[in-house]
């Protein structure tokens, strides 16, 4: 009976709670996102301003031109962090693998950086850059790993080497390139001031194609942590399923990196605090991540603009307040810290 | 039936075995013995088209295994790997992912994909620790649900690689057991082992690798009378005939 309760199978009753909390969270982050700022925005403001066609009241235009594409960008990037996360930590099979500690994030920022220094600020082409910096990260620590053989806890000192050298290299950019600009202390601890729909749009569609895929192939993925022989005996083609994960889960950060800076700690806190509800099973792990990660994110972002509104703080520092202590609990008290890699 | 000719295995620039001729037959248990490094897991790897032949062919019912797709061997011939690390999930998530290669994409399962698994798992008695994650199961228990997700892939070939090495005595019989008995229902059991005596007690065969090539093969009492089991390992194998098993001396 111990035994028992200590794995705590997952029933479709609690796992329907699961979901609903879920949504009702992302709706409430949504809702509070919108409403919340410098600028509160009543019920029934909101409500003129989404029946305001011209969008020229003044709570029209905070409404369609700063709240919306702010908080739908906050609840993207979160989730899409998240999921990136929890994709990475299965794909690379270790517990501790997120966008930020592995280098993915810091790749997509150092493409970022040359991106703006290059005069490219927003729309498909930054998008582009940053989706082909967190890949080159993603695979120089995958190919690495399988080139030199080394164990799970190297792939994480490699990734965050990786970090290291990456950061350095965009610090030398913004050097060279002062206009660059984009390295300012909200980029590095994440931030979604001054988020537009030029931005938001092509990471969004980048979001939307990654997540819709990854849903489709969350019996590829539970396949993997059988082990490369045992997923090869199944009939599952290793390697291709691998890279395919890998570039999916860097779709993901680099469409979050566009929308809110290098934002940490969401890609490893979310999926570890999400499996003891959901099992490790990415049927429900990858849906899940998605939107608490979002929901997070959304709140947190929400917090940063209301604790000392009119004055604003990047949404990083909420996020690591709030994560840090969480994942020592959910580490020390889970049963998450017992299976980590 | 599973045929190797003039198969050599290896990995790059070097060649582990060389010239094997070997037909694995359906309805038969073999075992695959031999000392650590001779060989034997690169060359299941080898009869499972992970790795690619040095040298000759493998045959799978008179087909070369290099023309058929991944998916297409996997649906014919499971594997298990020696040393499967255990994953995050329950025994029998793990056994219904033997249904992976019988699923098109987008992979969901169909009522026959239960049962099938179902049945795997009372064969091999993991249905009561079935919700139980894999992590929580001693090591008899979770190599059972290995065994029944091998089971629920439904193949004619089975191929496992030391199954019984984290076994106790009384576990590792049972396999074996098992695996007999599927043997008896027509299935192709190949099992590389370590325990020589339950090898030569339970097995319907015995190949037996050494010094890069096949240096013996057939029957358990034809192996042990050639007296190569002695030479290889430096052991004696007996017979006790009133009990109908082997036994090292």
């Amino acid at each position: 009976m111990k035994r028992f309760l200590k794995s705590l199978p997952k029933n479709k009753h609690s796992l329907s709670l699961c979901y609903l909390f879920a949504v009702l969270l992302v709706f409430f982050a949504l809702l509070l996102g919108v409403m919340c700022g410098s600028t509160p925005l009543s019920l029934s403001k909101l409500l003129s301003a989404l029946g305001d066609d011209t969008r020229t009241s003044p709570e029209a235009r905070i409404f369609w031109y700063v709240r919306l594409p702010r908080t739908l960008a906050s609840l993207f990037a979160g989730g899409a962090l998240a999921l990136s996360g929890a994709v990475l930590q299965g794909t690379l099979g270790n517990r501790l693998a997120s966008p930020s500690v592995i280098g993915v994030n810091a790749g997509a920022g150092l493409a970022v950086t040359v991106a703006s220094a290059m005069g490219v600020l927003g729309g498909f082409r930054l998008a582009l850059f940053a989706f082909l910096g967190a890949l080159l990260s993603v695979l120089l620590v995958a190919l690495g790993a399988k080139k030199w053989g080394v164990g799970r806890g190297t792939v994480i000192l490699m990734g965050v080497a990786l970090n290291s050298l990456l950061g350095a290299a965009s610090d030398a950019v913004s050097v060279f390139f002062p206009d660059a600009a984009v390295m300012t202390v909200a980029f590095r601890v994440g931030d979604f001031s001054g988020v537009s729909y030029v931005k938001l749009t092509p990471a969004v569609l980048l979001i939307l194609i990654a997540s819709s895929l990854l849903f489709t192939l969350s019996h590829e993925h539970d396949v993997l942590t059988l082990g490369d022989e045992n997923a090869y005996g199944l009939g599952l083609r290793v390697g291709n399923a691998r890279s395919l994960f890998l570039m999916l889960a860097a779709m993901l950060s680099g469409a979050a990196v566009c929308l809110a800076g290098l934002l940490s700690f969401v890609g490893l806190l979310v999926p570890h605090a999400v499996r003891p509800f959901s099992g490790a099973s990415s049927k429900h792990l990858f849906p899940l991540s998605l939107l608490f990660g979002g929901g997070f994110v959304c709140l947190c972002d929400t917090l940063s603009r209301v604790v000392l509104a009119p004055y604003e703080f990047p949404v990083g520092i909420p996020i690591a307040l709030i994560g840090a202590p969480f994942f020592l609990f959910v580490l020390i008290n889970g049963r998450e810290g017992k299976h980590c890699a | 039936m599973l045929d190797l000719s003039f198969l050599s295995v290896g990995y790059k620039d070097k060649t582990v075995l060389s010239d094997i001729h070997l037909t694995f037959a359906p309805g038969s248990l073999t075992a695959i013995v031999g000392p650590n490094g001779s060989g034997k897991s690169t060359l299941l790897k080898t009869m499972l088209g992970i790795l690619p032949p040095k040298k000759g062919k493998v045959l799978l019912d008179g087909s070369p295994l290099s023309s058929m797709k991944r998916i297409e061997i996997a649906k014919r011939i499971s594997y298990l790997a020696q040393d499967t690390q255990v994953p995050d999930m329950t025994a029998f998530e793990a056994v219904l992912h033997g249904r992976f290669p019988h699923l098109s994409y987008p992979r969901r399962y169909r009522e026959r994909d239960y049962a099938i698994a179902r049945a795997a798992m009372e064969r091999t008695g993991v249905l009561p620790f079935a919700d139980i994650k894999l992590s929580s199961l001693s090591g008899g228990e979770r190599q059972n649900a290995f065994i029944a997700m091998t089971l629920a892939q439904d193949t004619d070939v089975l191929l496992l690689d030391e199954p019984t090495s984290s076994l106790d005595v009384r576990h590792a019989y049972t396999l074996l057991s098992t695996l007999k008995t599927l043997a008896r229902e027509g299935k192709t059991v190949a099992v590389v082992m370590h325990d020589l005596p339950l090898a030569f007690s339970l097995c319907d065969r015995v190949a037996l690798f050494a010094e890069g090539r096949l240096l013996a093969q057939g029957s358990p009492a034809s192996v042990l009378a050639s007296g190569i089991v002695s030479h290889t390992f430096g052991v004696s194998i007996g017979h006790s005939d009133d009990a109908g098993y082997y036994y090292r001396y």
